[in-house]
């Protein structure tokens, strides 16, 4: 059995291989990519809107209450009236306002401390065991200290969003000052660049494009911990909106404040890429290459 | 002139990487420097280029004595080590920064034309292809008009073709303003046909095995008989060095000249 098998082998394997090349004969390449390509990112409405509209459809028809999930046309219209009368803006604002403060701290001091721990073994050492050993703590601990420490106003909100973003920017920038190449510093060398010059002109450029995704994922988690921060006691933000639409039974308004919270989130990110990507349109990325 | 006097060196590990290596390279003599692997080449280059301090020896240009990075010592690496954040004319203006703004442009654009890149200036080095960027990392150190030009197998990762047409750039480069050029090189063929003298490492410690001069005119006849001749006398050269038994004694760099 075994001998009559091998020998057949490369007759079976060949009409498997016509099959493969068929499709790329007879339809154009470029059709193939352009079906392949314009359509999947519009797949991903369908799941989220079918069931929008489904459950629209089911508490319209009364086979569902909706009560303690209520209709989307129930949260946008929710939605709709805050932003009318004016009173979501002024969450948002407030909201943004943390979340921008404690995002400024927290990045700043992400990124010296990451970069005097990137750039000097010795800071590495003597800091980084403790930096590590305090980010182990689920942020959320601090609050009760916070609290204590700081008072039950702004302050001990954003400080805690200050954590929060601190430590991915730390991590962020001291492995991107560890990585650069030290190839690249040897070109600074051989020019006789001042260390201030090989700051400035070698490692800056060199750890910016992880410096931006660290800044990216340290404001993701900033509004992570806006809500936290605001959830422990706030009279205005998107998380004052959430607990408050808890206590007065409306879940419309939670959704709302959700979906407010979902769009600045998404804005404040799109801004930071955008204000960032003309710095790193020297990087060889594979969109570049499609 | 460029000289090397005693030059030793010992890393850090106990690897015995040089032992007293004596060269004197005259201004404007291309120098090939070939020998198998490990047997200190690029550990020379550095040495010479200030970014490695020796054990014990000492390098001149002109009787100034090099301990650091120099501005009469330019090296090109073995990879092209671009920055990527800088276009092509940027790259090679990086080490001229200080230079008055109208100067830096003219030379960049100068040393670009060169190396045959000038509708390439504003490109970014992931746009090139290896030999281009090749181009731009030697015209980077040529533009700050070195004394002293070094270049660490500038061109072993490319075709043959591709080398041939960099031989050529680098010799109307060097005609132009006529450095000192030590090339270290894996190719023997590139090493007759570029240089004046061939310099043959031995390794295990690294140190000068035999000095072949190359007489000719440039640009070299590679279907010479004495091309062909000059190759296989540092092919056999070559061989000899490695053959490490024998303890063979560095014959001077008078009684191997070769004419044609
Ligand atoms: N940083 C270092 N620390 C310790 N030993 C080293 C170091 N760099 C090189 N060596 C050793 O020194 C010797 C010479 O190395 P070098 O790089 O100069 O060789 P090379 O002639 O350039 O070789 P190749 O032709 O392969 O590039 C080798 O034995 C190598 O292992
Ligand atoms: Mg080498």
């Amino acid at each position: 059995m075994d001998a009559s098998t091998l020998p057949s082998q490369p007759s079976t394997s060949l009409p498997t291989d016509a099959t493969n090349a068929a499709p790329s004969l007879t339809t154009p390449r470029s059709a193939v990519r352009a079906r392949r390509t314009a359509r999947p990112w519009l797949l991903g409405f369908v799941l989220p809107v079918g069931l929008a509209l489904g459950w629209e459809l089911a508490v319209r028809l009364g086979l569902a209450q909706g009560r303690l999930m209520p209709p989307p046309s129930k949260i946008l219209e929710a939605f709709w009236s805050l932003a009318r009368t004016g009173e979501l803006w002024v969450h948002v604002g407030a909201t943004l306002g943390r979340v921008l403060a404690g995002f400024a701290f927290g990045a700043l001091f992400g990124t010296l401390l990451g970069a005097f721990a990137g750039a000097s073994e010795r800071f590495r050492w003597i800091f980084d065991p403790t930096l590590q050993a305090l980010r182990a703590v689920p942020s959320i601990a601090w609050v009760p200290l916070f609290l204590l420490w700081f008072g039950i106003f702004e302050t001990s909100k954003i400080i805690l969003i200050a954590v929060g973003v601190f430590f991915p920017v730390y991590l962020g920038v001291a492995g991107a000052i560890a990585g650069i190449d030290r190839k690249l510093l040897e070109v600074g060398r051989v020019f006789r660049l001042s260390p201030f010059a090989t700051v400035r002109r070698v490692m800056l450029p060199a750890v910016l494009p992880e410096w931006i995704i660290a800044i990216r994922s340290g404001l993701g988690l900033g509004f992570m911990f806006v809500v936290a921060a605001e959830l422990m006691g706030a009279s205005e933000g998107l998380g004052y909106l959430l607990l408050d639409g808890q206590q007065m039974g409306r879940p419309d308004q939670i959704l709302a404040a959700i979906i407010a919270f979902a769009l600045l989130g998404k804005v404040c990110d799109g801004i930071v890429v955008a204000a960032t990507a003309p710095l790193t349109a020297w990087q060889d990325l594979r969109r570049g290459r499609l | 002139m460029f000289v090397v006097q005693g030059l030793s060196k010992t890393y850090a590990d106990g690897t015995h990487a040089l032992q007293s290596i004596n060269l004197a390279v005259e201004a404007g003599e291309i120098l090939a420097v070939v020998g198998g692997s490990g047997c200190g080449k690029t550990t020379l280059l550095r040495l010479v280029a200030g970014l490695d301090t020796a054990t014990s020896g000492a390098i001149t240009v002109d009787g100034e004595p090099i301990l650091g990075p120099h501005p009469a010592v330019g090296i090109a690496f073995q990879e092209p080590r671009l920055l990527p954040w800088l276009c092509v004319a940027d790259n090679v203006g990086f080490g001229v920064m200080d230079l008055p703004r109208g100067e830096r442009e003219a030379r960049v654009a100068e040393a670009i034309e060169r190396v045959g890149l000038a509708e390439h200036a504003q490109r970014w080095p992931r746009e090139l292809s290896g030999g281009q960027q090749q181009r731009v990392s030697i015209a980077r150190a040529l533009v700050a008009r070195p004394k002293v030009l070094l270049l660490d197998e500038p061109f072993s990762a490319l075709d043959a073709f591709t080398r041939a047409s960099l031989h050529e750039h680098l010799l109307t480069l060097w005609a132009a303003s006529r450095p000192t050029v030590v090339i270290v090189t894996h190719d023997v063929e590139e090493a007759v046909s570029l240089a004046d003298r061939v310099v043959v490492m031995r390794p295990r410690p690294g140190r000068v095995f035999e000095t072949i001069s190359v007489r000719a005119g440039r640009p070299r006849d590679k279907l010479a008989p004495g091309f062909d001749k000059a190759k296989r006398r540092v092919l056999n050269a070559l061989d000899r060095s490695l053959k490490t038994a024998e303890d063979h004694q560095t014959p001077s760099a008078g009684g191997a000249e070769l004419w044609w």
